[in-house]
């Protein structure tokens, strides 16, 4: 055989274990579409009742792509809040982020910034969640287009979902979208389970958490300051309950 | 006009935070005490976004969304696909609330 013949297989080769780990990746965030596409299409009806264009909840979707801000973004819309005071409000509400991500790159040390920078744009409670338990696929080769998948498919469950909503109104049943709003909830607790039957202490740390946000809350802090000050306090106590660990 | 610029700003509030460790990471090597930090903040992340917020499924009806959870617990332990763990609590809250 020439050259020629080796070298487009390996090329072949290259390009079909890339589709490979994006394909994972998708496969990996089909739970978080689940519990994306009910919320989202609720999102798109209460978005409309709220006064907004298809346009402008669509584009909300694409630009923002942060649930809870974005129902609450339609509310103050819906009441007639000042730009800035939502704007700031959407702040306060996101700000967890940025601690995810903080440790979501360290997972991903070693990846491209230029692979880095579109994926802490697609982070959200749920694309971290999925991401950062399989830290094992950052350091494998073609690791980016994994992470890649599972913010693509959350990203357009959640944009196709609002457009829908949108255009069809409530197809969902009252009882049924009811009934899915604790989907997201159970996909937490289905990637947390697996993590504490190999560690019960990655279970303290979970219940450590837990307790903080709840009394954050109980003293009147804002959800989303509560669940920073519950994220990074519980991270904290992870110094302690998993300090034996070698990562 | 005014809800376009909402919009604008509230993505850049969102994704400014988001991006910017991507660039602080690039940059820093941490000391070993904060990268055991970093690395318990997903256990502790999942612990806040659960609870209390679970009480919340269904307004005014908190065992319903604690109930579900259970449920999840439950199948989660036994091994099952996080996908059959969703559809479970979702079918849960489902009869509870019929």
């Amino acid at each position: 055989m020439g050259t020629e013949a080796g070298v487009k297989t390996a090329e072949e080769n290259r390009s079909l274990e890339k589709i490979h780990m994006f394909h994972k990746g998708l496969l990996t965030g089909v739970p978080i579409m689940l519990g994306y596409l009910p919320i989202a299409i609720t999102f798109g009806v209460l978005a409309r009742q709220a006064g907004m264009s298809l346009t402008e909840l669509t584009l909300m979707s694409l630009l923002v792509f942060a649930g809870a801000s974005q129902f609450m973004g339609a509310n103050m819309i819906a009441v007639g809040a000042g730009a800035v005071e939502i704007i700031i409000a959407t702040f306060v509400l996101n700000f967890r982020h940025f601690v995810m991500s903080l440790s979501f790159m360290n997972q991903l040390r070693g990846i491209a910034l230029k692979w880095n920078i579109p994926l802490t744009l697609g982070l959200t409670d749920e694309t971290f969640a999925v991401s950062a338990l399989h830290p094992d696929k950052a350091k494998e080769k073609h690791g980016a287009l994994y992470y890649a998948g599972i913010i693509i498919i959350a990203y357009l469950s959640w944009v196709l979902g609002s457009l829908l909503g949108g255009v069809l109104g409530d197809i969902i049943p009252e009882q049924l979208s009811q009934s899915m709003g604790i989907a997201l909830y159970a996909m937490f607790i289905g990637l947390l389970i697996p993590s504490v039957k190999k560690n019960l202490r990655v279970g303290l740390v979970a219940i450590v958490a837990m307790l903080i946000n709840a009394a954050c809350v109980g003293i009147g802090m804002s959800t989303g300051w509560a669940i920073v000050v519950g994220t990074v306090l519980g991270g904290f106590s992870g110094l302690y309950f998993l300090k034996e660990n070698k990562q | 006009m005014t809800i376009l610029l909402i919009i604008i700003g509230m993505s850049l509030v969102t994704m400014i935070p988001r991006v910017i460790p991507a660039f602080v990471v690039e940059k820093l090597q941490f000391r070993p005490w904060i990268n055991r930090w970093l690395s318990a903040i997903p256990y502790a992340a999942l612990g806040a976004l659960i609870f209390p917020g679970i009480m919340t499924v269904i307004p005014d009806q908190p065992m319903v969304g604690i109930v579900g959870g259970i449920v999840a617990i439950v199948l989660a332990t036994f091994g099952l696909n996080v996908v059959l763990v969703v559809i479970g609590a979702i079918a849960t809250v489902f009869l509870m609330t019929m």
